[in-house]
């Protein structure tokens, strides 16, 4: 009989709602080694058919089993160039977690966990691929995110030059702007950065393309090839009255402000955000959840999760949501907001919500939440933030009008090789897919950059 | 980093820099701003660009020193370095020939048109421009503005300078003078300022654009902090504009939206004016 699945250290709830530091703490050597042996080193691997990179995954575990935590990094970086990124964020319990075979009768082995513990070192150098020498053909990178990123360092291993095009001052995408520092310390995606440019990847930042160069200037400036990794920053709003008052905010806006402009650091940092007493976050994905312990850390008293669906149906990581109930928000399931009110300075004061059933099932599977007739009531907070989703940025289809794009706003690529409906053109990440995972993204600009060197037959 | 090339003092507290940015000089157009922040530990500021050279690579920006922010920036002298400045941004201008154009421009808003007066003339519309501010030197690029448009009206609230009075006074008498025919009202200035003027031309239905200074972040369409209520419907200031028709506009709304930081905005000016011996 197996040993019981080790579960990774955290911080106690009372210091870590204090301050951003991280919250999930790294195995130490005796239980990494001792949850790696938990692996039975299945002969068909399940758990590789659920990682989206195919990574070798016995063969990592293995190597932590017997103490060799380089050797096990160097096997992941195979697949993988953003262990220490995947291992904290990835949704594991929807994909290689979700198949391993101990899963079946117990609890599956902590794949993430493990592939975290294997990145705590520094890493070790990738060798080029073999034979491949540098070419002096130009390659365009927009968007620094994990699509971008991935991209741009296994095209610049083919040997291309390459330059990355960053609108922001800060590169990484989400890791940097969306994601906060107690989830992923902004110090390892700066690493990952650093490391695509020791690469000999030129990193432009501060270039917005669709405004201060088109995807026809590209060209016309002799890169010869294209990929799009622009991400789904768009936010959704809700469309109910009083979503204009003060006091309500994107998800992106308040994790903005929080991450990128390091606004609780006011006035050191002059970026202001203004967080109340009484916190409502609409929705229940990782961005909810994100703005949610944020709100919490910035001193808010309550801080609520306001949900259309039932707890089943929440998008969120398991872990995530556990979490975020241990440090205290408080769940409101079934619950939909029909208007927010203000105050007589137009500050929001009141959501009116509504309750809600679950129907039928939609079109995704998921049972359609209905409203329970006369169930209407009214929440008292001073800040909304709403975390319903985002779609992706319209600014480079609506520049490059032979590009074509989903109604949705996603830009249509051939998947079998990420490219678009203008030649050289390829996309990946959220920009195809809507808002998706970091390790889909990776992925797509894997077989992109895999499928520019094709295309360019040189 | 992108260099401050000259520097030069309009006013009181109006500044004029010349910025190294040649990507943005060379793809700006008529009504686009940029966002820059000096530093590390600064806010993302929106200003429009005023003028531009492509040859050079220069950008021209003009500001009022209005808080925090843009005070630092008017201590920063020739030859300072800021961490970055991004643009072109938002949708330019659409500029038409449509006959007889009447360009406004307020306070700092007077600098802010001579792109504006510019793209409306090389289109061949003739363009009357009325510039309006509290007392003569704080008329800015008077001279600039005079060498390119048709006829140039100026009122000031004190009267040291043209009419005394507001730009509306004037606009007023043009409309109601039947020999003037004006075909489109183009203004830029504080908001109760393009409030007034929207109030003067809905009447007379006369398509009035403004350009809009909401509270910006990343002004790249990503946060939405910058929404205006248009014509019933939420734009992003950003990206769907800064222009927009005014007629349309809930300026009660934008207003509003301005004075979100009002006390945090204080605490920023005296934690930087400490900083920077202000
Ligand atoms: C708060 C939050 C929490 C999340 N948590 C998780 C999680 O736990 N696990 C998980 O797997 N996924 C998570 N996700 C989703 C995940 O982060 C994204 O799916 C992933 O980052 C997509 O990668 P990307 O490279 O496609 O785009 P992005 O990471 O969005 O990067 C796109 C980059 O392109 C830049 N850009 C955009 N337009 C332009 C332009 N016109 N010119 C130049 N540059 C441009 C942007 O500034 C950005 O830096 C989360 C997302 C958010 C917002
Ligand atoms: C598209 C656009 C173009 C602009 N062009 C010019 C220009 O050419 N010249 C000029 O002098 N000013 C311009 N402004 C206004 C300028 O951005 C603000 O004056 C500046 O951000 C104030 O920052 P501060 O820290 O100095 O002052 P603060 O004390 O922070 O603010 C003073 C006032 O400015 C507004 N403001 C504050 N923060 C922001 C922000 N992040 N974005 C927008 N407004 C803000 C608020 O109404 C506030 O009350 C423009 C604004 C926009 C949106
Ligand atoms: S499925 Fe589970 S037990 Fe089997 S190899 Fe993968 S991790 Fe090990
Ligand atoms: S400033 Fe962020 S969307 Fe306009």
């Amino acid at each position: 009989m197996p040993a019981d699945r080790h579960k990774i250290p955290e911080r106690p709830v009372a210091d870590r709602i204090k301050d951003f530091e991280e919250v999930a703490l790294p195995f130490d050597l005796e239980s990494a080694k001792a949850e790696a042996k938990r692996c039975i080193q299945c002969k068909k691997p399940k758990c590789v058919d659920g990682c989206p990179v195919e990574i070798d995954i016995p063969a990592f575990i293995k190597l932590v089993a017997e103490g060799k935590q380089d050797e096990a990094l160097a096997k992941i970086k195979e697949k993988n160039a953003l262990p220490a990124v995947c291992g904290r964020v990835c949704p594991q319990e929807d994909q290689c977690e979700k198949l391993c075979i101990l899963g079946i009768k117990g609890k599956p082995v902590a794949i993430g966990a493990l592939e975290r513990f294997a990145s705590e070192q520094p890493s070790p150098s990738i060798p080029l691929p073999e034979g491949e020498g540098s070419t002096k053909v130009k390659v365009a990178v927009v968007g620094s995110g994990p699509a971008g990123i991935t991209c741009a360092a296994d095209l610049a291993h083919m040997g291309y030059k390459v330059t990355m095009f960053e609108s922001l001052s800060d590169s990484g995408g989400v890791l940097i702007y969306g994601i906060p520092e107690f989830r992923l310390p902004k110090k390892i995606v700066r690493t990952e950065i650093e490391y695509v440019k020791s690469l000999g990847v030129e990193l432009l930042n501060d270039v917005l393309i669709g405004k201060t160069l088109t995807i026809e200037d590209l060209f016309k400036d002799g890169y010869k090839a294209i990929f799009v990794g622009s991400g789904a920053g768009l936010p959704n709003f809700m469309r109910i009255p009083g979503e204009n008052l003060l006091g309500v905010y994107s998800a992106n806006e308040f994790l903005c402000r929080i991450n990128m402009m390091k606004a609780y650091k006011f006035p050191k940092y002059l970026t202001p955000i203004k967080i109340g007493k009484k916190v409502a976050v609409f929705g229940a994905g990782n961005v909810a959840m994100d703005a949610a312990r944020c709100a919490l850390r910035l001193g808010a008293d309550e801080v609520k999760i306001i949900y259309r669906r039932a707890r089943e149906q929440m998008p969120a990581r398991i872990e995530e949501i556990e979490r975020a109930e241990e440090e205290g928000i408080d769940f409101h399931l079934l619950t939909a907001p029909t208007e927010l009110f203000g105050n007589e300075n137009g500050w929001i004061k009141e959501a009116e919500c509504l309750k809600m059933e679950l129907g039928e099932p939609d079109k995704s599977g998921r049972r359609r939440p209905v409203p329970v007739p006369n169930s209407e009531f009214r929440v008292s907070i001073d800040t909304a933030v709403i975390a319903i989703g985002n779609k992706p940025n319209p600014l480079i289809p609506q520049s490059a009008s032979d590009l074509k794009t989903e109604k949705w706003g996603g830009i249509i690529v051939d998947p079998a090789t990420q490219m678009s409906s203008i030649p050289g053109v390829f996309a990946g990440g959220d920009i195809v897919r809507g808002a998706a995972t970091v390790i889909s993204a990776m992925g797509d600009g894997k077989v992109a950059a895999r499928k520019i060197k094709e295309f360019l037959n040189v | 980093m992108p260099k401050i090339l000259s520097k030069e003092r309009l006013a009181q507290n109006i500044v004029q820099i010349e910025v190294d940015a040649p990507m943005i000089a060379r793809s700006a157009k008529a009504g686009q701003f940029v966002v820059l922040r000096i530093n590390e530990e600064g806010e993302r500021i929106p200003l429009t660009i005023a003028d531009k050279d492509p040859e050079s690579g220069k950008v021209t920006i003009i500001f009022q020193e209005a808080g925090a922010s843009t005070c630092y920036l008017g201590s920063l002298e020739v030859g300072s370095e800021i961490k970055n400045i991004l643009g072109p941004l938002g949708t330019p201008a659409h500029i038409n020939k449509v006959g007889h154009v009447v360009v406004i421009g307020g306070g700092v808003g007077i600098a802010e048109i001579y792109p504006a007066i510019k793209a409306y003339k090389d289109a061949g519309n003739k363009v009357t421009t009325i510039i309006g501010a509290r007392c003569k030197d704080l008329l800015l690029s008077e001279a600039k503005i005079k060498s390119i448009t048709d006829e140039l009206l100026i009122t000031t609230d004190d009267g040291s300078c043209g009419r005394k009075g507001f730009v509306t006074e004037i606009l007023k008498e043009m409309l109601e003078d039947s020999s003037i025919e004006i075909n489109l009202v183009y203004a830029v200035g504080p908001v109760p300022m393009m409030e007034a003027v929207c109030h003067v031309t809905a009447p007379a239905k006369i398509k009035t654009i403004v350009s809009l200074n909401p509270i910006m972040l990343d002004a790249t369409g990503m946060c939405g902090v910058c929404r205006v209520t248009v014509g019933g419907q939420t734009k992003f200031g950003c990206v769907d504009g800064p222009e927009f028709d005014g007629h349309l506009v809930d300026f009660k709304e934008l207003k509003a939206r301005l004075s979100a930081y009002k006390d945090k905005e204080k605490i920023a000016s005296d934690h930087v004016c400490k900083l920077a011996h202000l």
